[in-house]
């Protein structure tokens, strides 16, 4: 082979091979963890959701499609469906308002902005396991010395079993006060950079054309500037809500169980499949049961939003 | 001296040999003194009681044959042993709070009848039932654990009640003794839900399961007497919300209740805490059926059938709870407050023999009954949602039962259809 005719072409294979290597000397790894403790997992649920699977991962006797009949026939893992749908429909626009709402006030500050921003983003700092702790047994229990009972006996009020009584579901107030204080620090962060972003020109115009500071603004300057970062909080609003399970299992099991209220499906799966039922097959099925809701869910609001679409650039 | 690299390298290699046949020969395994004797690990759930852990860190010492490692597992230890006996990473022996009748039937322990031969009927019966299932025993019962009703004397008295001996008398009672400080009865946050179980059923003459495996608890009688448990909700009689649970004797202790259903294990907190001002009552009967009803549990100690030394398992648990009395009875009464499963032991001890302990002890062979291996998580979740929803939102008994009755019914035939 004559030497001009290999010169051109050897370097390259040579660079590609580097560049393969490196490759997979950085992702090679994370790829098979994620092979290894995520897709082999998820395979092997979806294998044992088919199986009488009782204490053991390695069953021999096929059941077809007993498992899903029997987890879709249960009425507690409906309820426990119900319960996931309450929580979403009121914790997310709940937080989605919070977080806009300290944000705007946040933006307007014109001083120590810093530290009011510190005072409620620190919260997100504090685990669901620590704060459904400190709420269940400092600030909600049920007896005379508890923080709120102790605010409602300023006024005359009676004691409220806080987490013990469903008629009013006053457990609900609990829950969703824990999840408000952690969370909505975090998305009024990502409101203020989404405020920030909004071109002061836009309020300037506004201005001389007549629009008033405050709400006639946000409807139509603010709001409108937001949309982008708007779909984004409340995705990962739904995700968040989707995976529920710290506070509700540290505010209301107890070592006996749970009580069949508020039990969100991932809870009614730990007891099911990883509890001391260890049915791990029944448990499998109704795990893919709630991915498959999951993933309908997530397509229709990714479609409602118009991600993916035509109009995504314009966001 | 130059060094050569064939010199550095043969040097090197030797050297790596030497530390690795080292190695191989067990000196360097990075535990202390273990010699040849098998490695065994030993898992005990956490014991609220101060000492009981070095105490089992001493039991485990004294033992010559085997190098036993002991884990002391906070938090949800039953679904913590329950998830590790499906790998090979779990314990070669460990407590048991059951064990579960799948748990047997998928071969996930291992059979130690032989171990309690020639002193089976030592053990308290209701204890061992539990842990018995098709003749074969699978858990070596460690001690008697039960739960009692205890209530503040003074607190009786200044109300006019007297220690009530029907449910219709514990309702009353829990009523008058209710007032802007104190409620009248305790059991648990959840109203009794979690705790309860079968105790109101065996007081009513049922019970969960029959002797011959059918449910004991598709009767009138069961829907009545469960009623009588909501209408201690319903008239604000119970205390809900308080920071300690049930197993705590602290609401007792710090005057929020006049009542509270709790375990033995609390006897010597109350005690030191009211001195003679408390009694102890088993759940009252109910109905021309009904009876007291005390119910009994008993961790036991079993051997994985996934450990890899077995025979040593089996051996270490026979020494420690067969053989070494001296050692049971220390773990039974020294540090917190059990009974002994031995009946002999029980007997012996001192400290069960006089003022609310001798009660107790009392109560709990007259009146102990002990959750029937047939009973499986699905059940108990079933009836334990139905309770619940009975006791909190007034639920119709009857229709809730029916529902329990129907899965438990269900459980019931497929634990027997693969026996």
């Amino acid at each position: 082979m004559a030497p001009g005719a290999a010169t051109p072409a050897s370097p390259r294979p040579a660079r590609q091979r580097n560049r393969t290597l490196w490759f997979w000397i950085f992702v090679g790894p994370f790829a098979a963890g994620l092979i290894l403790f995520t897709y082999v997992p998820l395979a092997w649920s979806v294998y044992l959701s088919f199986f009488d699977a009782h204490n053991t991962v390695s069953p021999t006797d096929f059941v077809g499609l007993d498992n899903y009949t029997a987890m879709l026939g249960d009425p507690s893992f409906r309820a426990a469906l119900l319960t996931f749908a309450v929580f979403t429909a009121f914790i997310v626009p709940a937080t989605y308002a919070l977080s806009l709402g300290l944000a705007l006030a946040v933006n307007r500050l014109r001083f120590a902005q810093a530290f009011f921003r510190s005072v409620f983003f620190l919260p997100t700092a504090c685990s669901y396991v620590v704060a459904a702790l400190v709420w269940k047994l400092s600030i909600f229990n049920g007896v005379r010395f508890g923080l709120a009972n102790t605010v409602l006996g300023w006024f005359g009020a009676d004691q409220i079993a806080w987490l013990s009584t469903t008629d009013p579901p006053w457990y609900w107030l609990v829950i969703v006060t824990v999840r408000l204080w952690l969370q909505a620090g975090f998305y009024m962060v990502l409101f203020l950079a989404g405020l920030q972003r909004v071109p002061p020109q836009l309020y300037e115009a506004a201005a001389v054309d007549g629009a008033r500071p405050g709400w006639q603004t946000f409807r139509y300057i603010t709001f409108p500037a937001l949309r982008a970062t708007s779909v984004a909080v409340v995705l990962l609003l739904v995700i968040g809500a989707f995976q529920a399970f710290d506070e509700f299992y540290n505010l209301l099991s107890d070592a006996r169980g749970y009580p069949p209220y508020a039990r969100p499906p991932l809870v009614y799966l730990y007891y099911t499949a990883l509890g001391q039922g260890q049915n791990l097959g029944l448990g499998s099925a109704g795990a893919v049961i709630l991915a498959l809701i999951i993933a309908v869910v997530t397509v229709a609001q990714a479609r409602w939003f118009g991600l993916g679409g035509k109009d995504e650039k314009a966001v | 001296m130059p060094i050569s690299r064939r010199r550095l390298l043969t040097t090197g290699g030797g050297l790596a040999l030497a530390g690795g046949l080292a190695a191989a020969c067990g000196s360097n395994t990075g535990r202390e003194d273990s010699g040849s004797r098998s490695q065994l690990s030993q898992w005990y759930h956490q014991y609220g009681e101060a000492g009981t852990e070095p105490a089992v860190r001493r039991y485990a010492k004294a033992y010559k044959n085997a190098d036993v490692r002991v884990q002391w597992r906070p938090g949800n230890y039953d679904q913590q042993t329950a998830a590790a006996l499906l790998t090979d990473s779990g314990p070669d022996v460990f407590e048991v709070n059951g064990p579960t009748l799948d748990q047997i039937r998928g071969g996930q322990i291992v059979d130690l009848t032989d171990l309690v031969q020639g002193v089976k009927d030592d053990f308290h019966p209701a204890a061992l039932a539990p842990k018995t299932h098709d003749g074969r025993i699978w858990a070596v019962p460690q001690v008697i654990d039960t739960q009692v009703l205890y209530y503040r004397r003074s607190l009786l008295d200044k109300a006019g009640v007297k220690p009530p001996r029907t449910l219709d008398e514990l309702v009353d009672a829990a009523k008058k003794l209710t007032d802007a400080r104190t409620k009248g009865l305790f059991l648990g946050n959840d109203g009794g839900a979690g705790v309860l179980g079968g105790t109101p059923l065996h007081a009513a003459g049922l019970s969960l399961v029959t002797a011959d495996g059918k449910v004991g608890f598709d009767d009138p009688a069961a829907a009545r007497t469960l009623g009588k448990i909501r209408r201690l909700y319903a008239d604000k009689s119970l205390l809900l919300g308080a920071p300690a649970d049930w197993s705590d004797p602290s609401a007792l202790v710090q005057g929020l209740t006049a009542m509270q259903w709790s375990g033995l294990w609390a006897l010597p907190q109350i005690k030191k805490a009211l001195g003679d001002d408390f009694g102890v009552l088993p759940f009252p009967s109910d109905g021309p059926s009904g009876r007291p009803a005390v119910p009994v549990g008993a961790y036991g100690s079993a051997v994985s059938a996934r450990s890899r030394r077995k025979a040593a398992a089996k051996a270490y648990v026979k020494w420690l709870w067969v053989e070494r009395t001296d050692f049971q009875q220390d773990f039974a009464l020294s540090y917190g407050f059990h009974i002994p499963a031995r009946v002999s032991l029980a007997k012996k001890a001192d400290r069960l023999r006089s003022g609310a302990a001798a009660d107790i002890v009392r109560f709990t062979v007259d009146h102990g009954y002990a959750q029937p291996l047939l009973w499986t998580v699905a059940s108990q979740t079933a009836y334990q949602d139905a309770l619940s929803r009975i006791i909190k939102d007034g639920a119709d008994p009857d229709r809730e039962l029916k529902a329990a009755v129907r899965t438990t019914g269900a459980e019931l035939r497929r634990v027997k259809k693969t026996s």
